[in-house]
């Protein structure tokens, strides 16, 4: 293949990752907005969705698409209950101190994935996709000056992959609508603006702080289902999302969702290239100390404006 | 007893009676001692940054994986002390290093960045596997092992050398805390604008407890290849720097003996459990947010408020 064909093979499976690095660090980043508390297990709730959609499916049976599909509904939901309870149990009696949450969190990180590797097993197990057509892919050429489709080998995708990129999508608007149209988004603005003001005027700020980290949670574990297909599920895979999840978060700027919606999509798709033309190790070595860097010379991010 | 007679009363006690299971424990458990004894100056250094100078750093694996790596590396070519301190230097540069980029920043920043960084170095041990081995480790030869004619791959001889190293790091911590130094790294981290505003560098005394916090951390993890002969790249990964950080909340931060008795509690509780299962980690994770939770002051830290108001 030429150099174009590989470079569209990068950037869509690029993309793929966009998407659902999208929605983990949406997550991420809304708790930090509204709560001002750094989830360190974060990853960890993306990792309880994967291993809940592999039970939803192993439990439902019948067609891969109908378990797929209650998987999609029920392990975010179980995956928001948890962190709600977590919230209610462990955070709101730590008053949101950012560093004793985050200590807090790191535990909670521990628990769960040894919970999840003493119930779930060490294994990695996969699921099966609803739906999983090839798709090949056409590329052009000049042939006799004029332009010709034509179909080169290895450049294919599957509709799964593109239906991930679509979910991922429609997923995002949902959370902008939310934010942006609805009460309880007016409210969470309202928390994240100021606090102390919010509670003057009688919102329950404790509440929306558990429905806010519960729907963070909730959109890991969503991401989870989406990518477990293609990946699988196990119970160390949390770490690499919370990585990423961070490097995006920071880049975008603290707690502000539109530039953390730019940065996962920069972020996917560089990632996407880098690891087709490089060696993904020296790929991760290069983003980290970026971000690093990042956090120290622009802690607003590369597209904030608010100071952190 | 005057309060100085009792603080020397207190830890010299403990070298003592350190010095005394020398000779009555079992194996087992000698070998165990040893071994905490090492980690526990690890805890030490990490409890100059966040106990006294209250920074949360998620970063220490990185000078203790930078001492160690100096050492083991670096011991085949210029013989057993110099690599020591090698390896003792390459935890403090490291340190002044990562905190010349690091401290610019604060609170929850502070976290992530350290983080960053220390694995930014775990991988770049993986990426140079050609030289580290990565994972996989390596094992340094009996023969690089020998100090002053001292085998110390000999079970007597490294249990006397690890309590030399943790009697080094509690007499140089003993005297921070009672010196100018560490009574402002205090202040620091009781009101950082107010020590600012009475004139001190806070910046520049951060950045020394950086230093001394990196170069224990970094001679720890020398002494740790040195003594049982192996470097990994596990020791520079995240868990290797939330550890510290949990013997110094169990034992008691901001307390002279917190990080020693910190270590021995959990190195038993999680040997214990892993004779139960191999998810042993869940007994970290369950003590991190019991801590938090009900005990932030840890176990010194309560003695220090109930009972010894003294204690350093």
């Amino acid at each position: 293949m030429d150099l174009g064909p590989y470079l569209l093979l990068a950037i869509l499976e690029g993309a793929v990752m966009a998407s659902v690095l999208a929605l983990t660090a949406v997550g991420l980043s809304l708790v930090f907005g509204v709560m001002r508390v750094v989830n360190i297990a974060h990853g960890e709730f993306f990792m309880l969705g994967a291993v809940l959609a592999w039970y939803v499916t192993q439990m439902v049976g019948g067609p891969p698409s109908l378990g797929f599909g209650v998987a999609l509904v029920v392990a975010p939901l179980i995956v928001g209950a948890i962190a709600v309870a977590a919230d209610m149990t462990v955070l709101k009696r730590l008053d949101y101190d950012p560093e004793r949450t985050i200590v807090a969190t790191i535990g909670l990180l521990y628990i769960i994935q040894q919970l999840t590797l003493m119930g779930y097993g060490p294994e990695a197990r996969p699921v099966e996709p609803p739906f999983n057509t090839r798709l090949a892919l056409p590329w052009f050429e000049v042939r006799d000056g004029a332009l010709a489709l034509y179909w080169p080998w290895g450049l294919s995708t599957t509709s799964y992959k593109l239906a991930v990129i679509g979910a991922g999508i429609a997923v995002l608007l949902g959370v902008w609508a939310m934010m942006a149209r609805s009460q309880m988004g007016l409210v969470m603005r309202a928390v994240q603006a100021d606090r102390d003001m919010a509670l003057a005027f009688g919102i329950p700020v404790e509440r929306v702080y558990a429905m806010v980290f519960g729907l963070g949670a909730a959109l890991a574990a969503l991401a989870a289902v989406l990518i477990v297909p293609i990946s699988q599920a196990h119970y160390l895979m949390g770490a690499d999302p919370l990585l990423l999840a961070f490097t995006v978060v920071i880049i975008g700027g603290l707690g502000s969702l539109p530039g953390t919606v730019v940065a996962a999509i920069l972020i996917g798709l560089s990632d996407g290239i880098i690891s087709v033309f490089f060696s993904p190790t020296l790929a991760k070595i290069l983003a980290t100390l970026l971000v690093a860097l990042v956090l120290v010379f622009r802690p607003q991010g590369l597209f904030g404006v608010r100071s952190a | 007893m005057s309060e100085r007679a009792r603080v020397l009363a207190l830890h010299g006690g403990l070298l003592v009676l350190l010095l005394a299971l020398h000779f009555v424990l079992p194996p087992y458990h000698h070998g165990n001692l040893a071994r905490i004894m090492v980690l526990a100056s690890y805890a030490a250094g990490y409890n100059i940054v966040f106990g006294y100078t209250g920074l949360l750093s998620l970063g220490h694996a990185l000078f203790f994986a930078a001492g160690m790596y100096a050492m083991g590396l670096s011991v085949p070519h210029i013989g057993t002390g110099t690599a020591l301190l090698a390896g003792v230097a390459a935890g403090g540069i490291g340190a002044i290093l990562l905190g010349l980029l690091a401290l610019r920043t604060r609170g929850v920043a502070f976290m992530i960045v350290t983080l960053m960084f220390a694995q930014a170095g775990y991988l770049t041990i993986l990426y140079f596997g050609a030289w580290t081995r990565g994972d996989e480790g390596f094992v340094i030869a009996r023969a690089s092992r020998m100090l002053w004619g001292l085998d110390l791959s000999d079970a007597a001889h490294r249990y006397l050398a690890a309590l030399a190293l943790f009697a080094l790091v509690l007499g140089a911590c003993l005297w921070m805390v009672r010196a100018p130094f560490g009574r402002s790294l205090i202040a620091i981290r009781e009101n950082e604008p107010r020590a600012a505003m009475l004139g001190y560098d806070t910046f520049r005394l951060k950045l020394a407890a950086m230093a001394a916090s990196g170069a224990i951390s970094g001679a720890a993890g020398a002494a740790y290849a040195l003594l049982f002969g192996y470097a990994g790249a596990s020791f520079a990964s995240v868990e290797y720097s939330i550890l510290p950080l949990l013997w110094v909340l169990l034992g008691g931060a901001g307390t002279v003996l917190g990080p020693f008795i910190g270590t021995l509690f959990m190195f038993y509780l999680i040997d214990l459990s892993s004779g139960v299962t191999s998810a042993y980690m869940l007994i970290a994770g369950i003590a991190l947010v019991l801590l938090t939770l009900f005990a932030p002051r840890g176990l010194m830290g309560t003695v220090r408020a109930r009972l010894w108001r003294w204690l350093p």
